[in-house]
């Protein structure tokens, strides 16, 4: 279908839906270089204009990338609710965004419209909002996931522990991991990137990890973030695998590139329920992904990458995750250059998770040759702690010494928790409350001499 | 009203943990922020990281040092004018500039095993710092070996790939490019070095071996020149690099 906008006596052709998608949204430096960006200001505007006037009816007819050629585009097609949609399918994406702003779209009604949603209609919808919509909205959504704890009830805010060591060391990873857990860390998953992805490395950090969760009964779930392949082998050798971690992308083809399939991942979250592990819950699956991921692997079919990411949310929610967290600054400048555009995107993804029925957190962060530093930073997880992000990172002083990037610390938790009355995971919180390591109203207590936490690490 | 009191950090009782990891643990806390000086500390870890980042190659120093090599030297520059524009279009560092590539035509194809690119990447601090020193152990140890080393090139606002196309111009077996890689809070001057045997234009990553953090306290310049000749002599003898050339220099060792 074609698409125009006539300004002062221009008129301004889309030739298809992709297109006006990606006129259609807020300058960033990887559609730039995808070479799909308006070519000036006005014409962005007008391609928002243009989309305002499609009717959703049509995002179920013209997809973006052609049905045959993509399993991704298939699985959003095949597991459209037509139901889910009756309530909204005389909408076009202006209604859409208008209604989302309204008093009618509250949290029940919000929690009953993600089946009959595609994720091209919510990057649509997303590029007619300002950041203080994405954020208005976001909130109030409330999607809630369980594995031993409840993560995802409004008014908490979780966290990932994230205790990484440049080699993997055994001891190294233990030190971060009892700063953290005594800094009141860790709701949300206990979660280590490798070095490696040696199946022997990722099992010895897995019972580690399974050791000192049982020792001191926390209840939270660990992760050791392996390719899912490695994962399946575990798996069937019966290592204490919680959650099973993935990156993904939203095509095919990034897929492809990332070494996984739609079969995999189901294949690898039926192996994981078999486990058995859960507590109060079995949402066993954790996602990561992020705007650029497809353009990086020449596997973008001129989407935006901003489309391209909530297409990858499409491929999350068929498994019902514990956690899904863009890693947003985390693939650099030629995606997105600076705080601004880090910001924006981390409040669209967070946005267009949530609105897909998503449980989504946020890897707040930056790398050096970004044009970003803490005080962005802050910024954002202000802001996401407002818009109600489900999870952020914590990692020791913010300074992840493996991955070399800046996230977010223990304390900017702290912060974020006090300036805004947001509590960890109400099973946590009660476990925390019993450890000395905060008191009733949340604060953080003086620190033991010898916390019994600090014998994870014998010396 | 009284004086008010000095506020002191909350100091963390586990500090002892600090022998175990690089990591910024035990920071204590002021409220719930990081104590003035661990954040002061921090800043400037970044300002290291920030002007490693937007550092220039030392040219004139460079080029002097690297007289002592006794082989010819050509400046090139890649088709990124900037680095704001170097930042956000990593395709143009990955190629040279027409009138680069004009010069290195013009000396024609040298027959050479090895070309030997020097590259600002992400640090010329790491270019400035550790390139020469790394090439004094390097280079008559490639020399002894017999292996023939095309006219050395320095090149601004490159990407690795920007060998590729050097390597395919001088004719070369092997390029293998030292580049300064993206500055971590800890380490704004590693060096990076990566192979590609038979380079031409549109190689992809998966053709390359690389070696990372080269500098005194990662992996040293000795080490490293070791680690360089092995890979040079594994790839011409096997005439890959890549996936298929795995590193097994301490298993033949062992």
């Amino acid at each position: 279908m074609h698409y125009s906008h006539t300004v002062r006596h221009h008129t301004y052709q889309f030739k298809d839906l992709k297109t006006l998608l990606a006129k259609a949204s807020p300058l960033r430096s990887g559609d730039v270089l995808a070479g799909v960006v308006a070519q000036s200001y006005e014409e962005r505007v007008a391609a928002q204009i243009a989309l305002a006037d499609v009717p959703l009816k049509v995002f179920l007819k013209e997809a973006l990338i052609p049905y045959e050629q993509d399993e991704v585009t298939r699985l959003i097609l095949d597991e459209h609710d037509e139901a889910a949609f009756a309530y909204i399918s005389h909408f076009t994406v202006g209604d859409l965004r208008d209604w989302l702003l309204s008093d009618a779209a509250d949290t029940a009604a919000l929690q009953r419209l993600p089946p009959g949603l595609t994720p091209e209609m919510v990057a649509a919808v997303c590029k007619l909002m300002r950041n203080q919509e994405l954020i208005a909205v976001a909130r109030k959504c409330e999607v809630v996931t369980r594995f031993r704890n409840t993560i995802g009830l409004k008014g908490r805010l979780s966290t990932r522990l994230q205790p990484n060591h440049p080699t993997d060391d055994g001891r190294g990873i233990a030190a971060s991991l009892i700063d953290g857990l005594l800094y009141g860390s860790g709701d949300a998953v206990i979660g280590i990137n490798t070095a490696t992805d040696s199946p022997a490395v990722v099992r010895s950090l897995l019972e580690m990890l399974d050791n000192v969760r049982e020792k001191f009964s926390i209840p939270t779930q660990s992760c050791v973030l392996c390719h899912v392949t490695t994962s399946l082998e575990l798996l069937n050798k019966s290592a204490p695998v919680d959650l099973t971690f993935q990156s993904i992308g939203g095509t095919e083809k990034t897929n492809t590139s990332f070494g996984v399939s739609l079969a995999m991942l189901e294949e690898a979250r039926q192996a994981t329920l078999a486990l058995n592990r859960g507590t109060v819950g079995n949402n066993v699956m954790y996602f990561e992904t992020g705007q650029g991921s497809s353009l990086s692997a020449n596997a973008h079919h001129g989407v935006d990458q901003q489309t391209c990411e909530a297409r990858a949310y499409a491929v999350a929610r068929k498994y019902k995750p514990l956690l899904v967290n863009s890693v947003v600054g985390f693939i650099g400048p030629e995606y997105l250059y600076d705080g601004k555009q880090i910001i924006r995107a981390a409040l669209e993804d967070h946005f267009c998770g949530k609105l897909l029925g998503l449980p989504m957190g946020m890897d707040i962060c930056y790398t050096n040759h970004a044009e970003a530093d803490q005080d962005d930073m802050d910024n954002l997880l202000t802001l996401l702690g407002v818009a109600g992000c489900n999870y952020i990172m914590g990692v020791p002083g913010a300074d992840d010494i493996m991955l070399n990037y800046q996230s977010t610390s223990f304390h900017d938790a702290l912060y974020v928790r006090q300036v805004l009355g947001l509590r960890p995971a109400p099973e946590f919180e009660k476990w925390l409350v019993e450890q000395d390591i905060i008191n009733e109203q949340g604060q953080l207590l003086p620190a033991e001499k010898r916390h019994q936490l600090t014998q994870i690490l014998k010396h | 009203m009284d004086k008010l009191e000095v506020s002191k950090a909350t100091a963390d009782p586990w500090d002892s943990l600090k022998a175990f990891t690089a990591a910024r643990i035990a920071l204590g806390r002021a409220g719930t922020s990081v104590p003035l000086k661990a954040s002061l500390a921090f800043k400037m870890a970044h300002a290291h990281a920030r002007d490693a980042v937007f550092s220039s190659l030392n040219l004139d120093l460079l080029l002097e040092e690297l007289e002592q090599f006794q082989l010819p030297v050509h400046l090139l520059h890649s088709l990124a004018t900037d680095r704001q524009e170097y930042l956000q279009r990593p395709d143009l560092g990955r190629r040279l500039h027409s009138a680069s590539a004009a010069l290195l035509s013009e000396e024609g194809q040298t027959f050479a095993d090895v070309a030997i690119v020097l590259a600002d990447g992400l640090s010329a601090t790491a270019v400035n710092t550790h390139a020469v020193p790394l090439l004094q152990i390097l280079l008559p140890a490639l020399q002894k070996a017999g292996f023939k080393v095309a006219s050395l090139t320095v090149v601004e606002q490159a990407r690795v790939a920007v060998a590729d196309e050097i390597g395919e111009l001088l004719g070369a077996k092997l390029s293998l490019v030292f580049i300064g890689e993206r500055p971590g809070l800890s380490s704004p001057d590693s060096l990076g070095a990566y192979f590609t045997y038979a380079p031409k234009l549109g190689t992809t990553d998966e053709g390359r071996n690389c070696i990372s953090n080269i500098r005194p306290e990662g992996l040293p310049y000795a080490f490293a020149a070791e680690k360089c000749l092995y890979l040079i002599k594994e790839a011409l003898r096997r005439k890959l690099t890549g996936v298929a050339l795995k590193d097994e220099m301490n298993l033949l060792e062992s």
